[in-house]
């Protein structure tokens, strides 16, 4: 049993869910019948934004609730996407008329439930549209892009389409802002220990003692290649030149960085990254523009860490630029 | 002997002894998703039988639909992920191939394993090699459309056979969907956790007939 600091491994959703409304201080609120939460005051004739996934990721997704962010996040068990009946719940407690859109990784678990929801939204009379966010440059080649998983990218896609949801008026434009937002997101992870689900106390994958897995996914899933450990700049530069091609990013794009925490990698190892990254970003003539370093999207106590790009036109960069207040990201 | 049919409550208590079956299968299941998967398998299917208990033991039916339709909205709640949609739309897809019936017979099981199928298929998009537990229900199906005789017991071996061999072949496979689609190669030589579930559930079915006749 791998040592966590919980109570009944069965209560560990609901118990996170307690402890995150109430780190809000009233700025959010528990959905009835739903392991769901949506922010307080919502602007009537607004479009809602739900986003929402598997458990074991915090802070994503429920962290990100707020001001020009999400207006609600839906939280399923441990590492599985949340029921029908979750989702609409929390669907029917955001529509303010205008509509929702739902903004999740892109995982075959999420995508039926979510689509199941919108289903049963729409014979309720409330219009979805949904984005799915497929950054993870390491899960599929980019033919089959849609075939690629999301992971820490999904930060940029929510600070977007929250920026939108706030400042736009039709569901269709928040979709089109937030898809444009999606398809400019590139993100590569690294995995150098595994995370474990509380119910099982065992660890998600087993990995040797010297070794990494480059593009490892967030619940295990394989990468695309296990390699001895290597120095920090030279797993950052095959990382960082694999990202930028994919895009491609070009000299004189501007971007916005993530440098995310999987879990259990430490600050002083995710600024040495940074450190290599914007070297990197420099001699190809790529600005950055906002720089996000720390814990936003994890899987348990995973060692690793992801980089994540954003390129930015001057739509995106209008509604980054928005500020943003919630419990795991805030914005001036 | 073999039993023809069940009555409504024979297959109440069918469903019943699927449900303890699976939450007997929760390690195996684990350990069968810890290989080629996140190793939530086994936890999820427990929770959702655990659910369908509960449910079982509260509710009254009046029609086998009822039955099919009941334990699958509360897979569907109760599991989440993939898994729960999956298993949720296979048990409310059969409730629509037996409309109407007070009792299942061999011809009303037949139809609602098409009809389970055919939902599974539209809601997963799962063909057969896509190492998902579409490989074990799809043989399972046409072995029960093969089937000529009037044994609910029989047909339901039959079934069951079918799919154990489609799960063995399943170890064959490389995984084309799901979050086990990237591990590719690496999942060659084990079975997918799904494709065990569904043969599990029809070797509970088919021992429970077993055993009553």
């Amino acid at each position: 049993m791998i040592k966590k600091v919980i109570n009944n491994p069965k209560d560990v959703v609901v118990e996170t869910a307690d402890g995150l409304i109430l780190a809000y201080h009233g700025d959010v609120k528990k959905i009835e019948n739903s392991n769901a939460i949506k922010r307080t005051e919502i602007r009537p004739g607004k479009v809602c934004l739900l986003v929402g996934g598997g458990s074991g990721h915090e802070p994503l997704f429920a962290g990100f609730v707020g001001e020009n962010l999400a207006d609600g996040a839906v939280s399923g068990n441990v590492f599985a996407a949340p029921a029908p009946d979750q989702i609409l719940a929390a669907t029917k407690a955001l529509d303010q008329g205008k509509g929702v859109l739902y903004l999740y990784g892109n995982y075959a678990g999420d995508n039926m439930n979510f689509d199941i929801a919108a289903e049963l939204a729409e014979s309720e009379g409330i219009a979805t549209k949904t984005v799915r966010i497929y950054d993870d440059v390491a899960s599929a080649p980019l033919e089959r892009i849609t075939d690629r998983r999301g992971i820490a990218g999904d930060l940029f896609v929510i600070k977007i389409a929250g920026g939108a949801a706030a400042k736009l008026d039709s569901l269709e434009e928040v979709y089109r802002v937030a898809a444009k937002a999606r398809d400019l997101t590139r993100s590569m992870g690294v995995a150098l220990a595994p995370g474990s689900i509380p119910e099982t106390g065992q660890p998600t994958f087993t990995i040797g003692e010297g070794e990494i897995e480059i593009g490892m996914g967030l619940h295990g899933e394989a990468g695309v290649s296990r390699e001895k450990m290597m120095p920090a700049d030279e797993l950052v530069s095959r990382m960082t030149d694999l990202i930028l091609k994919d895009l491609p990013f070009k000299s004189g794009d501007e971007v916005c960085l993530l440098i995310n925490n999987l879990g259990a990698t430490t600050m002083m190892e995710l600024l040495i990254v940074n450190r290599k990254v914007r070297a990197l970003l420099a001699e190809k003539q790529i600005t950055v523009h906002d720089t996000l370093i720390g814990s936003y999207c994890t899987s348990q106590e995973m060692a690793g860490f992801s980089i994540s790009l954003l390129k930015l036109d001057g739509e995106l960069k209008q509604y980054y630029d928005l500020p943003a207040k919630s419990f795991a990201f805030t914005k001036g | 002997m073999t039993v023809e049919k069940l009555s409504l409550s024979e297959f109440k208590g069918a469903m019943l002894a699927i449900a303890d079956g699976m939450i007997a299968s929760k390690d195996l299941l684990t350990q069968a998703d810890q290989a080629i998967g996140d190793g939530d398998h086994g936890i999820g299917m427990a929770r959702g039988f655990e659910a369908v208990k509960a449910m079982l033991s509260e509710k009254n039916f009046a029609q086998i639909e009822e039955v099919f339709f009941s334990t699958g909205t509360s897979l569907l709640s109760s599991i989440g992920g993939a898994s729960g949609a999956i298993f949720g739309s296979f048990f409310m897809g059969a409730a629509k191939g037996v409309k109407g019936c007070i009792e299942l017979d061999a011809p009303g099981f037949k139809n609602a394993l098409a009809a389970g199928l055919e939902m599974v298929k539209k809601r997963g998009g799962a063909n057969i090699g896509d190492k998902t537990m579409v490989d074990a229900l799809e043989p399972a199906v046409q072995a029960a459309m093969a089937y000529n005789g009037n044994s609910l017991g029989e047909l339901s071996l039959q079934v069951y056979i079918a799919a154990e061999a489609g799960m063995q072949r399943t170890k064959t496979f490389t995984a084309r969907i799901g979050k086990a689609k990237t591990l590719g190669e690496r999942t060659l030589g084990f079975a997918d956790p799904g494709s065990i579930s569904i043969t599990l559930i029809f070797k509970f079915f088919s021992d429970y007939l077993k055993q009553m006749a």
